[in-house]
């Protein structure tokens, strides 16, 4: 019976099955400091849509063995740059929303495969590098956002300035264009976002049945191991790239979807961290460094997300002070630091 | 290689920016007697926080991400040394004497973590460093007036506990670098920070001759070789994280007494950026750093500081074109110095397997 708890708690990982417990503990509390327990779940619902491909994103890479995508940040930028040039062009609803995206498709093919470029010139020391490359590439962007010669006057600095805004709105051109698909109204305050929803599903509908296609398949044996992958005739590097766009692609989409249902597109500095939360989602939900499946995505985002939503409002009310955004810095660094510290065990 | 090749390689981080602030500066348009100045400063303030980088790259350990530890230690101790008012010099010193175990017993939790996670250690630090901010966070925002008593409502915010985004330390503002009054013309040489920076170089210098210091490199070299020859692998590498937390913890305090305010919740999350960024500029690289790789560092990397909000406003009419620029030349530089190091890394594997398979070849043969 001991040994057998052991495994368990070996196999989920003991940070996983605190986090799970205070979460549960979360849940508990509701009632008792008078929050409401269907706002609360509404509110994840609605992050679980917007983040859900964000995360989703980081699964090619992981898949082929290049690691946790700390350069996301890439990713993000093709789709800033999409979503702006879609305001530039003045497209509205739907139409707005897929040429932002279209827009996007081409940047982040363009980046992804740069990026595919160097990662297969550092093998083995992917992610300190990948995570300077997201940094650098951000503030290289933050000077382009200055320079940039965007015209539409609801993007750019109000009075008479050049250069975009820190925060731009969506309302009025594809704001909630998917979350207002199709939506359900539960009771008094459950709102189902369908389309949200639906967009993550057919998306990780998609990667999943990528990976059962024959170069999905000779990803994953990549991922196990590139040795092996090479005598069988598999061209590791080029498996890697496509990887890497693939990855790259999908937080693009994943950026506008979150900005569709957001309402802002958030620049300069705000997408340098943008990659943390997104990996921390991802282990939480089970996977590591060298494994991950689409079901660590959909747990990982449900419960990263669920302890975001639900410890301000709890806590604070029980302290009487908002210690969220201490928590998340702990719980989502802590994670990663874990993760880190486990993969040896994993590959040998 | 071509040797000419190699050095350009070797030293492409230098080179870029010798040529980056020769442009810059005559942009600028700064004096300089301004010039000289600033980089006075600067040298005085930021060269103790880099020396400390340099013990954990002889161990093999890399950039050391994690003095950010130290500097939060430090900033511990200066946030109990205002709390009970004392200042001057003996100020400084009490605030280092507090901050020291609290420093060691960081960097000995950092170099267990670092310990499990071998050849991942920068990536690790890194985030360990973030994960820390957190803690710090917890016990400075809501343990501090809370759980610690701090008597000093000065420095509380206002709902009574947790301390203020920033922090004056007006009472040990340059006691060490007034301590020993020097001009020159109009320039202030800050005398005794200098002296304390040159006794750190000489203790580095004779630490290298220790048996520790020897015990390092061996590890540094080859963690297996070292464990063969009877050093304990793990236990050196600790010891060399610690040293680094504890002189960081001490360099974070150098620097903010010549700043003079402190933001606590601020004040250290870039150090390791700058430090490292300079070091790399420098011409050091993840496996070898030495102290004139400090001091070239310090000057290149911080005159591009100096100068690149002027260049920015003179170039383009922003000055905030230049303040993001300078972020991302700190960024650009760790991308670049550590992708190039990782892929020459690489290649020198893939030779090496090829001389191998060469080998094995050649004995077939016979």
């Amino acid at each position: 019976m001991k040994k057998k708890i052991q495994n368990i708690i070996e196999n989920f990982g003991l940070p996983r099955i605190i986090i799970f417990l205070f979460l549960v503990l979360l849940f508990i509390l509701t009632p008792f400091v008078g929050i409401r327990f269907d706002t609360s779940i509404n509110d994840v619902i609605v992050r679980f849509g917007m983040n859900g491909i964000l995360v989703l994103s980081l699964i090619p890479m992981v898949k082929t063995g290049c690691g946790l995508n700390f350069g996301l940040q890439l990713g993000i930028i093709a789709g800033i740059l999409g979503a702006v040039t879609s305001i530039e062009m003045n497209t509205t609803g739907f139409t707005g929303f897929f040429t932002a995206i279209g827009i996007a498709f081409f940047f982040a093919i363009v980046f992804g495969f740069l990026y595919g470029l160097l990662l297969n010139k550092v093998k083995g020391d992917e992610m300190v590098v990948a995570t300077y490359v997201g940094f650098s590439s951000v503030s290289f962007m933050s000077i382009m956002w200055l320079m940039l010669p965007f015209k539409s006057p609801n993007m750019i600095w109000a009075y008479g300035g050049s250069g975009l805004r820190t925060t731009i709105n969506t309302k009025g051109y594809w704001f909630h264009v998917l979350t207002d698909f199709l939506q359900i109204k539960i009771g008094h305050y459950i709102i189902f976002p369908t389309g949200t929803i639906l967009f993550f599903a057919l998306l990780t509908f998609l990667v999943w049945a990528f990976f059962r296609t024959k170069i999905g398949a000779a990803m994953i044996v990549v991922g196990s191991n590139a040795d092996y992958a090479n005598s069988c005739g598999v061209n590791v590097d080029k498996m890697r790239s496509i990887s890497v766009i693939l990855s790259t692609v999908i937080a693009a989409i994943g950026i506008i979807v979150y900005q569709e249902s957001f309402g802002f597109i958030q620049l300069y500095t705000a997408p340098l961290f943008m990659a943390f939360p997104a990996v921390a989602a991802l282990l939480l939900g089970g996977a590591t460094v060298g494994k991950a499946s689409i079901k660590n995505v959909i747990i990982g985002v449900f419960l990263f997300q669920s302890i975001l939503t639900m410890t301000p409002s709890v806590v604070s009310n029980i302290i009487k002070s908002d210690m969220s955004e201490t928590i998340r810095i702990i719980l989502s660094n802590g994670m990663i630091v874990y993760a880190l510290t486990r993969i040896t065990r994993v590959r040998t | 290689m071509n040797p000419g090749v190699r050095f350009l390689i070797n030293y492409a981080v230098p080179i870029i920016f010798i040529i980056l602030v020769a442009f810059a500066i005559p942009l600028s348009g700064l004096s300089g007697e301004y010039f000289i100045r600033e980089l006075t400063i600067r040298l005085s303030r930021n060269s103790f926080l880099i020396l400390a980088l340099l013990i954990p790259v002889m161990a093999g350990m890399g950039m050391n991400f994690g003095i950010v530890l130290g500097a939060m230690a430090g900033e511990i101790g200066l946030v109990f040394i205002t709390d009970w008012r004392i200042i001057g010099m003996p100020g400084m010193l009490l605030a280092m004497l507090i901050s020291t175990p609290i420093a060691v017993l960081l960097g000995y939790f950092a170099g267990i973590i670092l310990n499990r996670a071998k050849g991942r250690e920068m990536v690790t630090g890194f985030m360990l460093a973030f994960f820390m901010n957190g803690i710090y966070q917890l016990f400075v925002l809501y343990g501090m007036g809370n759980i610690i008593p701090i008597s000093n409502s000065s420095i509380l915010l206002p709902r009574g506990y947790g301390i203020r985004n920033s922090i004056s330390l007006l009472g040990i503002r340059q006691v060490l670098d007034k301590l020993i009054p020097l001009k020159i013309g109009d320039i202030l040489i800050p005398v005794a920070t200098f002296l304390v920076i040159a006794t750190l170089c000489v203790f580095i210098i004779w630490f290298r001759k220790t048996k520790l210091g020897q015990d390092m490199r061996t590890v540094g070299q080859d963690n297996e070789v070292a464990r063969v020859s009877g050093i304990n692998v793990e236990r050196t590498r600790v010891l060399s994280i610690v040293i680094s937390t504890v002189l960081a913890c001490y360099g974070q305090i150098l620097f903010l007494q010549n700043i003079g305010t402190m933001n606590t919740y601020q004040s250290h999350e870039q150090v390791g950026v700058f430090a490292i960024a300079a070091l790399l500029v420098g011409g050091a690289s993840v496996a070898k750093a030495n102290i004139p790789n400090v001091f070239i560092g310090v000057i290149l990397f911080h005159t591009m500081f100096v100068v690149s909000p002027r260049a920015g406003k003179a170039l383009m009419g922003q000055a905030q074109l230049g303040e993001y620029f300078r972020v991302f030349v700190s960024y650009g530089v760790i991308a670049f110095s550590l992708a190039l190091y990782a892929w020459r890394k690489r290649v020198e594997k893939e030779n090496e397997r090829k001389k191998i398979m060469n080998y094995r070849k050649s004995i077939l043969v016979k």
